[in-house]
Order: structure tokens, then C-alpha cells, then sequence
């Protein structure tokens, strides 16, 4: 072959350029979309959300300390809100975390491979169930039980609401803990058991450590769920907007309040519309605010194995 | 270097040892080998001859997955037990029975916490206690003068030779009374394989030393004994000298020499 000249097989072929450059569109069109909507979603959010504070101040949005936005005398305090939204969030993970790491520990650590076989689709299965069918459960059946146990209990609260989120989400965290206990190599674990440690030490000091970054991934997916959950907390919770740091009380949430004034027929532009919004804008916040510390906590404890 | 066989003193002796791997593979053959006290002894033979098999029956490494099976045993010495009889616990065999493995496998934690992560284990909760054990042991494994200063840091700061010593240092804190290498210096650089090697010389007064490895050279620099290992049988033991300079089975030969393996 003579110096400068391409061989015949590397040279230019326009048809496969062309087909590749169609290729790449295509695929670059699917990833825009999901960006695009998510702008979107963001867009109106705070395009409407301007509409709403140009007519009630931000200080009283969060100083106010009730929320009563369809009454003649509307005070629009979002803390009464997001007061439910964090105390319905915090037990579902006081139940959720706790179970939930176990079974990871259990499935990953101790579980034979077919008890695991087994286990983790059903497991994975309890994740599938519809939220409102959770909602009727804890409404009929956890309340119920809870009110033997705790006289004082209303028939509505974010306690019964929060335990049965808790359990909705059980298993994102025990799947997600335990891929990531199981990505922990087994060099690691054998190093462990030759210094004569036992499992349940060698999968607290030594699985777990190696794991973290993992295991805050899926703590964080799971405040994500609950500050989002929205229909066991409208059945189970009650729907009355209470400024309230006590589970034991029934209160409205960020989301329940969204899906009880979207039902209704209120007029586009009016105040009470665009609150909404305003409530929207909070919940993708505190969101957002949680997806940062996960992220955060991924770097900090990236594996290390 | 021992003069006589007879002087030597057993520290353990495989005898009529097979191993099958779950599904029923056969492993090890018929093994029986004498480990003498406080001597190091070599472990050759080709790649999946068996040789970590073996070295990872003497601390149950294998029980810790399904279906393995030992038969017959493996007597450790001065109190005569049998480390492969189910009624003897893994986790008490291995507290007696240390191992350095291929690849450095320092935990997720400081320096300090991993030389001390087997007297933990133990229930050792007393500081000082704590403090001089882990300076014995980063002294034993020559890691000391490199990381006095920096107790705290993580392990996985530490080059790839340093957390080899680490992981050596781990396991000498807990004073083994044997410590099994399996092939500890086939990651490491020859500057780092030195230190090992130097450092197995060295720590021969203390324990009782097995060492799988693949390297020739190394079997002849490190070890009083060698045991050449083939197709899960031992085909040959004796001193490292006359393995080395007169093998008795021609196959020992072959493999010394180059012309298998």
C-alpha cells in the first residue's frame, strides 16, 4: 500500500455514516425527552408559582402557621403542610430502615442461595402493590390494631399512615442494601472470617462499612418515597391541614392536600389554584434537597473495597 | 536451617486427607504431610493442583460455602486435635490459625482499627492493651516507622505492599499459632515481594508458617520445607534443599526444572 493512502476497509462508507448518524438522533432524542419534561415539570411549577407569591408573600408562606387557602379568611402557611409531610416521612423510616437493613443483612449474609431465590421476588413483589390498596390496609386493618394498643389514637392518623409507608417501602430498601452487601467482595468477607469472626460480626464491622455508600443511596430513595407518597396518606391520614410535630394526630400532607384540591373544580387562575403549584414547588425541593445529601453520601462513603 | 528430621517438632500433620469440592469434584487426594514447628514450609505445583485447597483446609476456609467435604484430618499439635472434626468449631480453629491472603484485603477502616479488628473479635476492650498489640504487631510485619503518624488513615491509603504487611500485621496481632500465605506476593512488585519474603524469614521464630506460592525462587529463598503438589496428589516432601537439588519422583523434576507447569 502507498504511504498516505487509507486502506479499502477503513475508508468512508456514506451508507453506515448515515445510519450511525440516524442512530445517534434517535438516541439523543430519547435521553432529551426525559430532560425536556423534566423542564417542563419545572417550568410551570415555577411559572405558576410566581403568579401565587406575587400575591401572597414568601415570608407568610412560611411563617404562617395555618393553611386554609379555600376559606374567606385564607392564611397560607405551607409548614402546616410540610409539618405532616416530615412526621408521616420520619416513622415510616424509623420503621422502614431498621426492617428493611435487617432483611438485607439476613438475605446477603445468612440466607442460602435458594431461600434468597425465593424470598427477594416476593419480596420485590410487596413493592409492586398499589399504594392505595396499602391506604385501605392501614386505614381498616393497621389503625384498628393500633387503636387497642394506643386508646387515644384518632381514626385518622399520620402514625398508622407513616407505619404502613413504612412497610410500602421495606422493600426498596432491603433490595437496594442488599445489592449493594452483595457487591462487597468476598475476598473482603473472607478476610474476615479467617480472624475467626462470626457472621453477624463480620457483616455488621466489616460488610456493612464496605457497603455504606450503597445502604445511604437506598435511605435516600426511600425519604424520596415517602416525601412523596401520596395515597396512603389521603386515605389513612386525614385530610385536615394541622400544624402538628405529633403522629398521633390526623393532618394533611404536602401531596394529600395536592390531590384533594386537584379533584376539585377550582377556577384556572383563581388563588386557590395556584397553590397547587406553590405546593408542588416545596415537595420537588425537599426532594431535590434529599437527592443532594444522597449524592453527597455517595461520594463521602464511596467504596473503598 | 534444621539438620536432622527427627529433631524437628510437629505443629500439624495431614493425614489420609481428601477434599471434595460441592458436586462432588475431588480436590485433594489421599494427602499426608507433616508441618514442623516454627519452620516455613513451601507449597509448589501448577496452577489447580490443589495446594490453596489444602492451605484453606487448615483454617475451614471451605465451610464457608455449601456443600464442601473433608474427610479424614488434620492433627494440630501440642494438643493433638483434629481441626477438620465437625465438633470442632471453624471460629475457634481459625483464632489459633492466621491467613494472609493473595490479595490485600484491608477492611474499610483505619490502620489501626484493622491490626486490632482480631482482638476486637476476641472481646479485648482494654485501650492500652489495644495500643501495644497493634504496635507489636505493625512492628512484626515492618509496617511501624511507615505509619506511626497516621494510625488514622484509612487502610485503602496505603500502597499495595504496605497493605500486604497490614494484612500480615492483622493477622500476627492475635499471636496464630500457624499462618497460612496464599500466594501473598503474586499482586505486588518485586521491592514489596522482597519485604514479604524478608519479613516470612523473620517471622519464622515466632510462628509456624505454610506458604502456597508460584514462585520457584521464592519456595527456595523463604522456606525449610517443600511440598510439591500435583492433580491434588503430594507427590513429594522434604527439606527445601533437597527438593530443590535432588527431587526423588521425576515429575518434581519436571516441574523444578521448567519442563511442565
Amino acid at each position: 500500500m502507498t504511504p498516505g493512502r487509507v486502506s479499502p476497509r477503513l475508508s468512508h462508507n456514506a451508507m453506515r455514516h448515515w445510519n450511525e448518524r440516524l442512530i445517534e438522533a434517535v438516541l439523543f432524542l430519547a435521553a432529551a425527552l426525559s430532560v425536556l419534561t423534566t423542564l417542563g415539570i419545572v417550568y410551570i411549577l415555577v411559572s405558576e408559582s410566581i403568579h401565587f407569591f406575587a400575591r401572597i408573600s414568601i415570608v407568610d408562606f412560611l411563617t404562617d402557621t395555618q393553611w386554609t387557602p379555600l376559606f374567606d379568611d385564607a392564611h397560607f402557611g405551607i409548614m402546616v403542610l410540610v409539618s405532616g409531610t416530615l412526621v408521616s416521612s420520619l416513622v415510616a423510616l424509623l420503621v422502614a430502615i431498621p426492617v428493611g437493613t435487617t432483611i438485607a443483612i439476613y438475605l446477603s449474609e445468612f440466607a442460602g442461595s435458594r431461600v434468597r431465590e425465593i424470598a427477594k421476588p416476593i419480596l420485590e413483589l410487596l413493592g409492586g402493590i398499589p399504594t392505595i390498596v396499602y391506604g385501605y390496609f392501614a386505614l381498616l386493618v393497621v389503625t384498628p390494631i393500633l387503636q387497642v394498643l394506643l386508646p387515644n389514637l384518632p381514626g385518622f392518623s399520620l402514625l398508622s399512615a407513616g407505619f404502613v409507608m413504612g412497610i410500602m417501602i421495606v422493600p426498596y430498601i432491603a433490595s437496594l442494601s442488599e445489592d449493594a452487601m452483595r457487591a462487597v467482595p468476598m475476598s473482603l468477607r473472607e478476610g474476615a472470617y479467617a480472624m475467626g469472626s462470626s457472621r453477624l460480626y463480620t457483616a455488621i464491622h466489616v460488610v456493612i462499612p464496605a457497603a455504606l455508600s450503597g445502604l445511604a443511596a437506598s435511605y435516600v430513595l426511600a425519604v424520596s418515597r415517602a416525601v412523596g407518597e401520596t395515597m396512603i396518606l389521603a386515605v389513612a391520614a386525614g385530610m385536615q391541614p394541622n400544624l402538628t410535630w405529633n403522629p398521633m394526630e390526623p393532618a394533611a400532607t404536602i401531596t394529600s392536600y395536592i390531590v384533594q384540591v386537584a379533584l376539585g373544580d377550582l377556577p384556572h387562575g383563581s388563588i386557590g389554584y395556584q397553590t397547587i403549584f406553590a405546593a408542588g414547588l416545596t415537595l420537588l425541593l425537599i426532594t431535590l434537597m434529599f437527592n443532594i445529601v444522597g449524592q453527597w453520601l455517595r461520594a463521602k462513603y464511596k467504596e473503598n473495597y | 536451617m534444621p539438620n536432622n528430621t527427627t529433631q524437628e517438632r510437629l505443629k500439624a500433620e495431614a493425614r489420609g486427607l481428601n477434599f471434595f469440592y460441592n458436586g462432588g469434584i475431588q480436590a485433594l487426594k489421599n494427602i499426608n504431610m507433616p508441618i514442623y514447628d516454627n519452620r516455613v514450609t513451601a507449597l509448589i505445583g501448577p496452577s489447580g493442583c490443589g495446594k490453596s485447597t489444602y492451605l484453606r483446609s487448615f483454617n475451614r476456609m471451605h465451610d464457608l460455602y455449601p456443600g464442601n467435604r473433608y474427610e479424614g484430618e488434620i492433627r494440630f499439635y501440642p494438643d493433638d486435635t483434629n481441626l477438620l472434626a465437625p465438633e470442632v468449631d471453624p471460629i475457634e480453629v481459625r483464632m489459633r490459625v492466621g491467613m494472609v491472603f493473595q490479595k490485600p484485603n484491608p477492611f474499610p477502616k483505619s490502620i489501626y482499627e484493622n491490626v486490632a479488628y482480631g482482638l476486637r473479635v476476641r472481646g479485648e476492650r482494654n485501650r492500652r492493651m489495644l495500643d501495644d498489640k497493634v504496635e507489636h504487631a505493625l512492628r512484626g510485619a515492618a509496617l511501624w516507622d511507615e505509619v506511626k503518624d497516621r494510625l488514622q488513615d484509612l487502610a485503602s491509603n496505603l500502597s499495595g505492599g504496605q497493605q500486604q504487611r497490614l494484612c500480615i500485621a492483622r493477622a500476627l496481632a492475635t499471636d496464630p499459632e500457624l499462618l497460612l500465605f496464599d500466594e501473598p506476593t503474586s499482586a505486588l512488585d518485586p521491592i514489596a515481594t522482597g519485604a514479604i519474603e524478608e519479613l516470612v524469614h523473620e517471622l519464622k521464630k515466632r510462628v509456624t508458617i505454610l506458604i502456597v506460592t508460584h514462585n520457584m525462587q521464592q519456595a527456595a529463598r523463604v522456606s525449610d520445607y517443600t511440598a510439591y503438589m500435583f492433580l491434588g496428589e503430594m507427590i513429594e516432601f522434604g527439606k527445601t534443599d533437597e527438593i530443590f537439588i535432588k527431587p526423588k519422583d521425576r515429575r518434581t523434576e519436571d516441574y523444578i526444572t521448567g519442563r511442565m507447569g
